[in-house]
């Protein structure tokens, strides 16, 4: 075997920290189908090959579905019972039958059928019939796999041996749900961004991960020793002795720093001239709970609602909300939660109703205009908040609002849940605190009309930053322009602040802008009150703030406002933070 | 040939496992079972085609039966549907 040369992949960090070990590929997306024209002896044993292909395909996707079902939950492993219900469609499989008897391979067979069906689905609009095509494609890709005998895809995960570093060009929760998670190190796609499957799960799991590599499957083989650095977005396959070394060392340093860091778990976050601030966390599943606790975050200031939406059959109901949301009150009390209604669209899908094509999503159909418009779906996520606020430790956030109506509506509709729920005796908290995300521009201009409304303002950084710069950073060719420490943002935020302040309200901020340690020190010297940050950087915001003088960071956050170049902003906060809290400068 | 308009009326519409439910109901008779919506028109025994249908609450559905059960036929694969497939209401 010949020493490999040393390759480097770029792409985008999913989930932070680093990973080395034994790589192992899933298959690519474009399977092989050979052609053959059989010879009328041949049809038999084409007809044999094609019926075992479809019942082992069957065989593993029960078994699949009742381990998901047990591992994960039903709502997990309906994706499977879709899987078999097209695998057994009659029509289909006697078409593929019929050109078998014709003359075609299995392999040829099958695939044009299926692929028709999964084009003709695919060539639909609606988000929802999209995902059956996807449904259809797996199958297919499972039948041709069991047909051509070397089967690799996510079920060898289910028996992994040793720890391994997956790669492949993209991950759907079908992968992820069959995988033996304790045996992964780390995820490594082609394809992808920070809000993509495969980084959610990977920091839900808290393992790193970069997306959106472009070719890293055609780079590596299973076998191949490989780098994952997700905190920097890079993947090394095959590396030099000196980048071996230098790597191992960081995960030492790594792993000293984030455990060191745990040790003030429960210290509060207050500087060292006695300013404090809130640290609370971003979850988007009730399953992140265990980390809010463990890294030590006085609360949640985001819980994003739209993953109870997405990826399953049908709306959840009131009844099953309720349920997430007393969970998610329960385990973080007495501190908040702030849940935010609703917030499909943009690149969130929706699954379960029906939704033209928007042009543009960004500003679409979305937030409060689409639960304003859908009071039903509106009401029974109020109806199931305000139950489970009964503890006392929730608050409610509406997205998107760009006018005083907006709000107002909202409110309305709140209050008519509220008598509904008085009439049938239903508890809740009368003084349940409601604030709103100011993340559009509009917002920010009108914050002294809306403050009045409200008990609080949360800042979404990261749509306020793009609807202002007016660039979509999913977008490679202006990825470049979005900046949170452009004097542009750092004014729409100051506004905010100061609104808030004269009009009593508490304001925090719950973009990526909170988990980063330099734009945090910003935000605090402008007086934010709560930064709301992933839960595994909130210890190391919290040694930030316990290091430094509100009085700097508020001199540097003047500075910055003045109109100073980012870069400029970014040293001198470097510097100042940097005099107390070394171990920063990575 | 019979031919019936039928609207669905249940909540969910015509998800996943109606779908299937119809399927499964249409194929048990002999008879051909088509569903026709606005202009495009799918065989009822075929998930794939069902599938495509999107078959909201509110759509109004033509079910095209021919062949000698095709009384039964329409019976009963309009009666599901109108039963909203048997689901909690």
């Amino acid at each position: 075997m010949t020493a490999k040369t040393e390759l480097v992949f770029n792409g985008v960090a999913a989930s932070p920290g680093i990973a080395m070990g034994s790589a192992i590929v899933l298959e690519k997306q474009d399977l092989r189908v050979p052609l053959r024209r059989l010879e009328s002896g041949d049809i038999d044993g084409e007809m044999d090959r094609l019926v075992s292909a479809i019942e082992d395909s069957k065989t593993q996707l029960v078994n699949t579905r009742n381990e998901v079902a047990g591992d994960m939950g039903e709502s997990y492993a309906r994706i499977f019972d879709a899987h078999i219900m097209i695998l057994e469609d009659k029509r289909s499989i006697d078409e593929v039958m019929t050109k078998i008897r014709g003359g075609h391979n299995a392999e040829f067979a099958f695939n044009s059928v299926f692929l028709r069906h999964e084009k003709e689905l695919w060539e639909k609009g609606d988000v929802y019939i999209k995902d059956r095509a996807g449904d259809i494609r797996d199958v297919r890709r499972r039948v041709l796999s069991n047909l051509s005998g070397t089967r690799r895809a996510a079920g060898e995960l289910r028996n992994l041996e040793s720890d391994v570093i997956v790669i492949a060009h993209d991950l759907s929760p079908a992968d992820t749900a069959q995988m033996r998670k304790e045996r992964v190190l780390a995820f490594a796609t082609d394809i992808g961004g920070r809000t993509s499957h495969t980084a959610i799960m990977a920091r839900s799991l808290e393992i790193p991960a970069v997306v959106g590599l472009k070719n890293v499957t055609s780079g590596v083989v299973d076998g191949d020793f490989v780098i994952v650095d997700g905190s920097r977005g890079k993947v090394l396959i095959s590396p030099s002795e000196d980048t071996l070394e230098k790597y191992s060392l960081e995960i030492e340093r790594y792993s000293r720093f984030t455990k060191g860091l745990l040790r003030f778990k429960d210290l509060p976050p207050v500087t060292i001239d006695g300013h404090p601030v809130t640290l609370s966390a971003n979850i988007e599943s009730h399953e992140e709970i265990d980390s809010v606790l463990e890294h030590g975050a006085q609360g949640i200031g985001l819980y994003r609602t739209e993953f109870i939406y997405i990826g399953r059959e049908g709306l959840p109901t009131e009844e099953e909300q309720y349920e997430i949301y007393e969970a998610v009150s329960a385990a973080v009390s007495p501190n908040p939660v702030i849940i935010r209604t609703m917030d499909l669209g943009g690149d969130k899908f929706l699954s379960a109703f029906e939704s033209p094509k928007e042009m543009n999503p960004y500003l679409g159909w979305r937030g409060i205009r689409f639960c304003l418009a859908r009071k039903d779906i509106f009401k029974a996520q109020l109806r199931a908040i305000l139950r489970a606020s009964a503890r006392g430790n929730v608050k409610i956030m509406y997205p998107m609002i760009s006018n005083l109506d907006e709000l107002l509506e909202a409110n309305a509709v709140l209050d008519e849940v509220k008598k509904g729920l008085d009439r049938e005796g239903q508890k809740f908290d009368r003084t349940c605190e409601v604030g709103i995300m100011v993340e559009t521009p509009a917002a920010v201009m009108i914050a002294r009309e809306l403050a009045k409304h409200v008990d609080f303002f949360s800042i979404g950084s990261n749509d306020l930053i793009q609807y202002a710069l007016a660039a979509d950073r999913g977008n490679e060719k202006v990825a470049y322009l979005y900046e949170p420490l452009h004097p542009a943002v750092l004014r729409f935020i100051k506004e905010t602040v100061t609104v808030a302040k004269e009009a009593g309200i508490w304001v925090g901020l719950c973009g990526e802008m909170s988990s980063d340690l330099i734009c945090a020190f910003i935000l605090l010297g402008m007086g934010v009150d709560e930064l709301s940050a992933s839960p595994y950087v909130v210890p190391e915001i919290k040694e930030m703030v316990r290091s430094v003088y509100f009085t700097d960071a508020e001199q540097v956050a003047r500075q910055a406002l003045t109109g100073g170049k980012p870069e400029e902003v970014r040293r001198i906060a470097m510097e100042t933070i940097g005099r107390e809290f070394p171990e920063m400068l990575l | 040939m019979l031919e019936r308009n039928v609207k669905i009326t249940n909540k969910l519409g015509l998800h996943l496992r109606a779908a299937a439910l119809l399927v499964k109901t249409a194929s048990a008779f002999e008879s051909d079972v088509r569903i026709r919506r606005d202009d495009i028109e799918v065989d009822a025994k075929s998930i794939m085609g069902v599938l495509g249908l999107e078959g909201s609450m509110g759509v109004d559905l033509i079910i095209k039966v021919d062949g000698r059960d095709e009384d039964d036929a329409l019976r009963a694969v309009v009666g599901l549907i109108e039963a909203k497939f048997e689901e909690e209401e």
